[in-house]
């Protein structure tokens, strides 16, 4: 199987640890990666804020880098939300429809399609708080969102990090309280933004988090500004790279 | 352009009261909580919301048809029936209504459509005094404020706030904040304004194609004493609250106080099929711009809202902001979708003011895609033009740098450079909204790319 593998515009730029953990940890697990050298973003950050016509030439880039593969795998749950869901600037093309389909967000990649049981290598000692982001929860559906009380609860990311050796999740007051990225919400509405990533960071803190691990990089991006402008004894960390075996 | 509501700084005002942010969003998450807890005691609730879902969309593509039975049956019922195209028809009918009756006083239970008619101003500009009898919606009458949510309206004050207002305005003890004294106090000075009024009106949460009857449901009892004192009841009804039969209501009624907050049932479910004896009862049909709603494909299904207030209490964004902050009648992530319907320029902020979270979609009970239609409102806004302009310039700067790969990677060196070298003082600054509370990211030493390029394209890959 030959997986094209995406890596975002700002894990690219910001968090390149994160990519050579997807990628090494595909490989570990017997895949055939390729990274595309010319891709450059999904076309989310334009789209999200209404702009169509902005997002039409990155959406058909996006299609052009990754059209030839049987899967595309992506470690971020927003990015990927966007292209399955919401990837309709540019035309719609058989191309266009394919690479939608096949594109695979990692933790599900990993759960859904290899049905990954064991990651032998990975250990990770720390008491983690798990962050799924909401176009993870409720837009790919990793978990079961807190809202469907009744549904029989799931959730692949648990899955995946409860096989680490050591892991320990702790649990928090408000499961997938959304952190407040929101992209470009996080500028254009700043005090709210900032409020809702204070209030998420401290629902990790008060319950003895040492680590924020989530499959969403720029969630943790926020939330890590926050951290770091409060001083809390608290690190981010990439899903990708625990199950990598990053040694903390 | 007509200038806009601007709800991000607005919202940014409520959060410097820390006080009043912080308990706003423990109490409405409580609500949240309770409501979550109540319907994990209905185990066909999602089976409900779907049937929920299909009997208002039912409805909403039949509503020539039930509007007109509706129509006839109250009218056997002996219900004057009215229809208003608008709110200023809506305002006019019922002035000439009150005024038909010599009417100088007025009591009202709580209805977001009267609200969303500007009624009352329209009445006290002619003379009619009008009184809330819905607590919270008084202390907002009182305090000149609109509701700031749909449930309960002065959820955004403090207890103290309260005590401070009704000492003022009805003379209690300004130290004493306990909400039985305040209440209390409230009731005293109620009393009265239902003995003496002409005429009451009402809402509805409900009515019922095949009997021409209407449902108003408050917790309070006020709708009731209102309508059982006066001789005259008028209740103005949204033509999308028609369900088509009084079994359908033990579908919604089990549905909206478990949604709003949390409680079976609703204090009083009061049904009411024409005048009582010696009374007169009238009903103003509006449309107020939901006909066009429906026959738009991105957003009539907003039409289907029962105006619980679950989606308010979920989100993230209302419970730090305010419902406020919204600048509107509807707030909250219903609010987001709804009132660009009535005046886009004047609300073109309002779908930025999330974080598209999607929360208010798994809890509506009616199942409305509250989340993707914030989502399409953005685009309605950017087609027409009506984007800020700094977002305006950004979004078509960026989709030219990410549409060349090129471009973008001579910008990301740049970006990356700027970040590691300029100092402290040019990042942390009014103009950089993102480091008034956040630090910046440490800038790796090279990208994902460069990695890739050092370490694995050049060995063949």
């Amino acid at each position: 199987m030959k997986v094209g593998l995406f890596i975002p515009c700002y894990v690219d730029a910001f968090f390149p640890e994160v990519g050579v953990a997807s990628l090494e940890l595909l490989e570990r697990l017997g895949c055939a990666v390729v990274y595309p050298l010319d891709q450059t973003c999904c076309g989310q950050p334009m789209a999200n804020s209404g702009c169509q016509d902005d997002a039409a030439a990155t959406e058909a880039h996006f299609v052009r880098c990754f059209q030839d593969f049987d899967v595309v795998v992506g470690p971020s749950g927003s990015c990927v939300h966007h292209v399955r869901f919401h990837l309709d600037a540019t035309e719609q093309t058989p191309a266009a429809r394919k690479v939608r389909a096949s594109t695979r967000e990692l933790v599900e990649f990993l759960h859904d399609d290899l049905k990954v049981a064991a990651f032998p290598w990975a250990t990770f000692p720390h008491k983690v708080g798990l962050h799924n982001s909401c176009s993870a929860v409720r837009g790919l559906g990793h978990e079961r969102p807190s809202e469907r009380v009744g549904d029989p609860f799931f959730s692949k990311t648990r899955d995946l990090l409860g096989v680490v050796r050591g892991l320990e999740l702790v649990e928090i007051d408000r499961p997938d309280e959304c952190c407040g990225f929101g992209g470009s919400f996080c500028v254009t509405d700043e005090a709210v933004s900032a409020k809702m990533g204070w209030d998420r960071v401290h629902d990790f803190h008060r319950h003895g988090a040492e680590y924020i691990a989530s499959a969403d990089m720029s969630c943790l991006l926020h939330m890590k500004g926050v951290i770091d402008r409060l001083g809390l004894p608290l690190k981010v960390i990439h899903i990708a790279q625990i199950l990598n075996g990053a040694a903390a | 352009m007509m200038r806009a509501v601007d709800p991000e700084a607005r919202a940014a005002r409520f959060i410097a009261l820390e006080e009043h942010e912080s308990t706003h969003d423990r109490v409405v998450w409580g609500m949240r909580q309770h409501r979550d807890k109540a319907v994990a005691g209905v185990p066909e609730w999602e089976k409900l919301r779907e049937l929920a879902s299909q009997i208002k969309e039912h409805t909403l593509t039949h509503l020539d048809r039930y509007l007109e039975q509706f129509e006839e049956n109250a009218t056997r019922l002996g219900t004057h029936v009215h229809w208003a195209r608008d709110a200023p028809e809506h305002n006019a009918t019922v002035y000439d209504i009150l005024q038909a009756h010599g009417v100088r006083s007025l009591i009202k239970s709580k209805s977001m459509l009267q609200e969303e008619c500007g009624m009352t101003p329209y009445l006290e500009k002619r003379g009619i005094t009008v009184t809330e009898s819905d607590l919270g919606e008084r202390i907002q009458q009182l305090s000149h404020e609109p509701p700031s949510h749909i449930v309960v309206p002065a959820i955004h004050k403090l207890r103290t706030d309260v005590a401070q207002l009704f000492a003022r305005e009805i003379g209690s003890d300004p130290g004493n904040a306990d909400p039985h004294y305040l209440a209390e106090a409230m009731r005293g000075n109620a009393r009265p304004r239902f003995l003496a009024a002409d005429a009451a009106m009402t809402g509805a949460n409900f009515a019922v194609a095949e009997t021409g009857g209407f449902v108003v449901c408050t917790n309070e009892g006020n709708a009731d004493i209102g309508a059982s004192v006066p001789p005259l009841h008028v209740a103005s009804i949204g033509i999308e609250k028609l369900i088509p039969r009084a079994r359908d209501l033990g579908v919604f009624i089990r549905m909206l106080s478990r949604s709003a907050l949390g409680t079976a049932i609703t204090q009083y479910t009061s049904h009411f099929h024409g005048p009582r004896r010696g009374g007169e009862l009238h009903v103003v049909l509006v449309d107020d711009t939901r006909s066009e709603r429906l026959g738009s494909p991105d957003f009539w299904h907003a039409l289907k809202c029962i105006r619980c207030g679950a989606c308010m209490n979920t989100c993230p964004v209302y419970r730090r902001g305010g419902g406020l902050s919204y600048g509107a009648t509807y707030s909250g992530p219903i609010g987001v979708i709804l009132d660009p319907g009535f005046d886009l320029e004047k609300y073109r902020e309002l779908p930025f003011h999330s974080s598209l979270c999607g929360s208010c979609t798994e809890v509506c009970p009616v199942k409305i895609d509250i989340s993707d239609q914030i989502y399409k409102w953005r685009r309605v806004v950017a087609a027409k033009g009506m984007l800020r302009l700094t977002k305006r310039v950004g979004m078509s700067a960026l989709g030219a740098t990410l549409g060349h790969p090129t471009a973008f990677h001579a910008a990301e060196s740049v970006s990356e450079t700027a970040l590691a070298h300029l100092p402290r003082f040019a990042l942390y600054n009014a103009l950089n909204p993102w480091g008034r509370h956040r630090e910046l990211p440490a800038v790796p030493r090279r990208t994902f790319r460069q990695w890739y390029l050092e370490h694995r394209a050049k060995s063949g890959d």
